[in-house]
Order: structure tokens, then sequence, then C-alpha cells
């Protein structure tokens, strides 16, 4: 098991920047949650329906990994970030009600469908979150071996 | 005008998911992240009702877009799931993560469904 304070890192949204009193965090987490939808639903009017709340959320699981990598463990951010980008923008861009009502609908008509499609995101996304941050982490310590 | 609608349940989806996963994690810190299944369950709740509400033939043009596109869309997140789960997985709390998973995907469906009956129940 983690210790305590190790857990606590597996949170990813608020961050330890946030403060209850400041303004600025919320408003950069509202800004990005704008952004965010707005390209989610561009993106849906060029690919309608459950392909592209697949695209969008294996994407946006893809750009976590990178962002959360950079974030904690290569360089010190500006404090805010982590809440324009992760939880604003990233956290608005990908969507988990739409994937329910998606599996939902499809399911009306196409059982198995719906099963595939439940399990194919999960497992696309929690591998892009993985492969995004890995990769990273990787690419990281092949550009500082080269300017050693 | 629908990019607004967007925008704008966008902006207050995020708000809401960021100030009830701190309200929800303040109380409940226990490394499993309770504050995304809560936004996740009730974003799908609503979405739900409003997929529900048009299933049954009710036209609400701005609500579905400005309630379903827009908030409902950025309350709800996959990144934040996807990298909290891998964290537990690959963090030495594999049962955490293996829940976390199922768990959020039960319960999201659970409340999409009961979402759809609500709408039913005053559509139908």
């Amino acid at each position: 098991m983690a210790s305590p304070a190790e857990a606590r890192t597996v949170r990813e949204p608020a961050g330890k920047a946030a403060s209850a009193t400041t303004w600025d965090v919320p408003a950069a987490v509202a800004a990005g949650g704008a952004i965010g939808s707005v390209l989610r639903w561009s993106t849906s009017l060029v690919w309608p329906g459950p392909v592209s709340t697949f695209l969008v959320n294996v994407l946006g699981c893809l750009a976590i990994g990178v962002l959360m990598c950079v974030i904690t463990e290569l360089v010190t951010p500006h404090r805010l970030l982590r809440p324009l980008l992760g939880v604003g923008v990233l956290g608005g861009f990908t969507t988990f009600s739409t994937y329910v009502t998606d599996a939902l609908r499809l399911a009306l008509s196409a059982p198995l469908a719906a099963l595939g499609y439940l399990l194919a995101t999960v497992l696309c996304c929690l591998l892009a979150v993985f492969v995004g941050m890995t990769a990273t982490r990787a690419l990281s310590r092949g550009l500082r071996r080269e300017a050693a | 005008m629908t990019l607004l609608l967007v925008a704008l349940g966008g902006a207050t989806g995020a708000s809401l998911r960021f100030l009830t996963d701190r309200w929800v994690q303040a109380r409940h810190d226990t490394g499993f992240p309770w504050g995304t299944l809560v936004v996740n369950a009730i974003g799908s709740l609503i979405l739900g009702f409003l997929a529900g509400a048009a299933l049954f033939g009710a036209s609400l043009p701005v609500l579905q877009t400005a309630l379903g596109v827009g908030l409902c869309g950025a309350l709800t997140t996959f990144s934040t799931f996807g990298y909290e789960s891998v964290r537990l997985l690959t963090g030495g709390q594999r049962l955490f993560g293996l829940l976390n998973v199922v768990g959020s995907v039960l319960v999201g469906l659970g409340s999409g469904v009961l979402g759809v009956v609500l709408a039913a129940s005053i559509w139908h």
C-alpha cells in the first residue's frame, strides 16, 4: 500500500496550488471547461455519435497522461496550468455522461455493440493514459541523456 | 448561438466538477477518487434524463445543448477517471484501481438508466 501522502497525490483535480480564497483557479477551470467543451462539440459535428465520443475520450486520456507526467515529474508548472489544462480543457473535452448514454442508446438496437463500446472505451482510455505517461517519461530521459 | 450555449454549459459544468470534487475529497480522503465518481454519476443521471426526454418526444433543444452537451459533458470526465485509475493500478493499489474502473462504469450506467426512467415517468 502507498503511504497516505502518496495516496493523496493520486488526486488529479484541484491540486495543491488551489486555494478556496482565490478566484483565479476556478476562473481557469471555467475557461478551460468552455474551451474543452467547444472542442468536443466541434468533433461531434465531424463524426456524430459514439465514434466521436470514443475518439475524444481516448485522445483526452493520452493528453492527460502526457500533461500529468510533465507537470508532476519534469517541470514546476505555473499554478494555473493544471486547473486550466487538466481540470478545465481536458476535463471539459472528455466526457463520461455521453459515454454512458451512447452505450444505453446502442443497447436498444445492438446489445453486443454496446458491450463492445463500453469495454473498448475503458481499455483504450486506460492504455492511452499509460502510454502518454510512459512515452513522455522515456522521451525526457532520452533528451536529458543527449544533453549530458 | 449553439457554440455560446455549449461554452457556457461547459464552463459551468467544469466549475461544478472542480467544486464538487474538492468538497467530496475534503470529507473522504481515503485515496479512492470518490469526487470523480460522484460527478460522473450525477452527470450521467442528468444526461440520461435528457436523453429519455428526447426519446419520449419532449422537445427541449436549448436545454439539450446547454445542459446535455455543455454542462453534463464538462461536469463528467473520462481523462481524470482514466488518470486516477492508472495511478491506482500502477501505484500498488490495484484493488482500488479495479474497483474504481468497474464501479464507475456500473454506477454510471445505473445513473443513466435511472435518468431515463425518471424521464419516462414524466413524458411516457
